[in-house]
């Protein structure tokens, strides 16, 4: 793989991973924990913003996340040729 | 039918099931009992998964931990879900692709030493062990409390159903068996919280329920919470946390050491390809979500139901008499998680918070002499559910048998990489490498054996840190083989002193950290502070979100002990390029 096609495939990679790991973060950490208190106005039914992230909010998140990495890559195998059919 | 005679029949049925499985699924080869054949489709694997990380505390106390931590405790469902995020785009692919048996394994290759197999070993065994333990006491803590044996017996009978399917099967067996266990925990876990959320919010989905609004008054289920315990002196259930710091560090330490644990990592080994491991990890998620989502709706709607039991009109009127609480009240306090002393000798349960000012005049007032709600145990919340919510006996012996499915499954996942570390890494690997697959398959069995006894026997002799869990198991999980993976997949130049003494500086911090709280290997009175509360812990960081610093210094002195050394020879180079792409992963498996 020291071609340039196959450095290519790695660096796409490490942008989707940084990208996912980033909106990860953000939804966690951001929104879930050190961002609640400037949320504070919004709600979500009968609970604030920050509270419903940090409890609900971001496991779905989560989830989204982790199909949208195995869409995105099994894109990336194809596309450089290196998938396993 | 009798509480007792259903319970019975439940959870008799759950077993027979899994003797069945057993005898089903037998493993041939060592690449069926360490890996199941890697035939495991990756919707089966994601639910397997699932089984295998929800634990006994995940089912009977994680509901509770939040109910009585409010807003914190969002720092374990955050945690135990957002771990897989990290193991599914940075660990599981690769390591699958890598297509070997085992963690220790790809560290001992990776890093072309057997110092750094071993020190993975050691980590692998302790985290596991510790783990393990608390599975099979809540094994012999759910047999005496639903089918009233002993903790012994229950733990004996526990131990059997394990020994057939995973000395048998290996990861064959644990695999099909937790696939039925998840079915039975999930469905024992929602029935419950769907009739509860129905009670209390109208609406059937808990989720919903958790945002919606509490029926009987029609504002807010959160604000009608809020007012019922604040009235009682406890603290806001929604309110701002006591450290921001330290609740993101304890969440990301729980997220790191989630995608360092072993025995969910071994899981993505038996999935046919790489893109399968990408799928089966979200597809795990989807079904941990199924309760993960669940369980903070049941924790507040405990946590109101309990109290307005209590007290029934409010504080401003007296609280229920002690001759009139309903059977479940007196069910639980026959196994001591809820008590009863009436200090003030007037018959009815005053239970508030005491430590509050604002209660202490109240109490003056009213006559009221201390909390008389002595012990509030928090699996309460779990265990109790079907009768709070006044379901039939059908639906308590199915908590019953979901709780046990939980322990179980855990157990076999942890059992599973004990054994393989030692027949696998410490056996074949390091000891004696000339050993045929037939010996090795016969050394993984007796290992999965010895593995069980060793387990139960500390099931029943509970040492000092098998009630450190959370801070042991996943502070060494997060400190020392989460970042060699990481490390040794995405960079090259990392090698093996770097590895090694990475691992051995992030488990050191990590380890003296803990043990400065909470004693010299957990040993009371032998810490460097009087006690682990927030006022002693350093910017207050309690030892259990420490994890996250551990990993931080592992990173940190591999990155410049490698740079200080010569880079990893060509082959292993290649070896991360080879692991780097997906193509050959079916080659790879025929190892």
């Amino acid at each position: 793989m020291e071609n340039d096609s196959g450095k290519n495939y790695w660096a796409a990679n490490i942008r989707l991973v940084t990208v996912l790991l980033c909106i990860w973060a953000f939804v966690s950490y951001g929104m879930g924990i050190l961002l609640r208190p400037a949320l504070e106005g919004i709600k979500v039914g009968g609970v604030d913003l920050g509270f419903w992230m940090a409890q609900q909010g971001s496991i779905y998140v989560f989830i989204i996340l982790i199909f949208v990495y195995a869409v995105m890559m099994n894109g990336l195998d194809r596309q450089y040729n290196v998938d396993e059919e | 039918m009798d509480l007792k005679t259903m319970t019975y029949l439940v959870v008799g049925a759950t077993f027979a099931l899994y003797i069945g499985i057993a005898f089903w699924a037998r493993a041939g080869s060592t690449g069926e009992f360490y890996a199941a054949g890697r035939g495991i489709h990756p919707v089966a694997n994601g639910m397997a998964t699932a089984a295998d990380w929800m634990s006994a505390a995940s089912f009977i106390s994680m509901a509770g931990l939040i109910a009585f931590q409010g807003y914190e405790g969002a720092k374990f469902l955050m945690g135990w879900t957002g771990g897989y995020v990290l193991l599914a785009l940075l660990l599981a692919p690769y390591l699958r692709k890598f297509g070997k048996f085992t963690v220790p394994e790809f560290i001992g290759d990776r890093f072309y030493s057997n110092m750094a197999r071993f020190v993975a070993i050691i980590c692998l065994i302790v985290i596991s062990v510790t783990y393990v333990i608390g599975q099979m006491r809540g094994v012999g803590v759910a047999f005496s409390r639903f089918l009233e044996v002993d903790v012994a017996t229950g733990l004996f009978t526990g131990m059997g159903i394990v020994f057939l399917y995973a000395v048998l099967g290996g990861m064959k067996g644990i695999t099909y068996t937790q696939i039925a266990q998840y079915c039975v925990l999930i469905t024992a876990y929602t029935i419950p919280a769907i009739f509860i959320s129905m009670n209390l919010t109208g609406t059937p989905l808990p989720q919903l329920g958790l945002i919606g609004n509490y029926q009987p008054e029609g504002i807010p289920l959160m604000q009608k919470i809020n007012q019922t315990i604040m009235d009682l002196g406890f603290k806001q259930y929604d309110g701002p946390v006591r450290s921001q710091l330290d609740m993101t560090l304890y969440t990301l330490s729980l997220m790191i050491g989630t995608a360092g644990l072993p025995h969910v990592i071994i899981r993505f080994f038996t999935v046919p390809k790489v893109s399968d491991a990408r799928w089966s990890a979200g597809w795990a998620l989807v079904f941990i979500a199924l309760l993960y989502t669940v369980a903070p709706a049941v924790g507040a709607m405990a946590r109101l139901n309990v109290t307005t039991t209590i007290w029934p009109n409010g504080v401003q009127e007296a609280p229920i008499e002690y001759a009139a609480v309903p059977q479940w009240f007196k069910t639980w306090e026959k196994t001591g998680l809820l008590k009863f002393e009436d200090k003030n000798n007037d018959g009815k349960i005053q239970f508030y918070n005491d430590k509050s000012d604002a209660m202490t005049t109240l109490a003056g007032e009213r006559g009221w002499e201390g909390n008389e709600l002595v012990k509030f145990d928090r699996d309460i919340m779990v265990l109790a559910n079907p009768e709070i919510a006044g379901l039939p006996n059908w639906v308590i012996a199915l908590v019953a048998a979901g709780g046990l499915a939980a322990a179980l499954s855990t157990a076999a996942g942890l059992l599973l990489a004990i054994s393989s570390s030692i027949s696998h890494d410490l056996l074949k690997g390091i000891l004696m490498p000339n050993i045929t697959e037939g010996t090795e398959l016969l050394a993984a069995r007796i290992s999965m054996a010895g593995a069980i006894a060793v387990a139960g026997y500390f099931g029943l002799n509970p040492p000092g840190f098998a009630a450190q869990v959370v801070a042991l198991a996943f502070g060494l999980a997060a400190s020392s083989i989460f970042p060699a993976l990481m490390m040794g997949i995405f960079s090259k130049r990392i090698n093996s002193h770097g590895a090694i003494l990475g691992m051995i500086a992030g488990i050191g911090v990590t380890l003296a950290y803990i043990f400065a709280y909470k004693g010299m290997f957990f040993i009371k009175g032998t810490g460097l502070f009087p006690a682990s509360t927030p006022e002693y812990w350093i910017m207050g960081v309690s030892p259990e979100a420490f994890g996250a610093i551990g990993a931080l210094v592992n990173f940190v002195v591999a990155y410049f002990v490698s740079m200080a050394t010569a880079p990893p020879p060509k082959e292993i180079q290649d070896l991360v390029e080879s692991i780097r792409v997906p193509r050959g992963a079916g080659a790879a498996t025929e190892h």
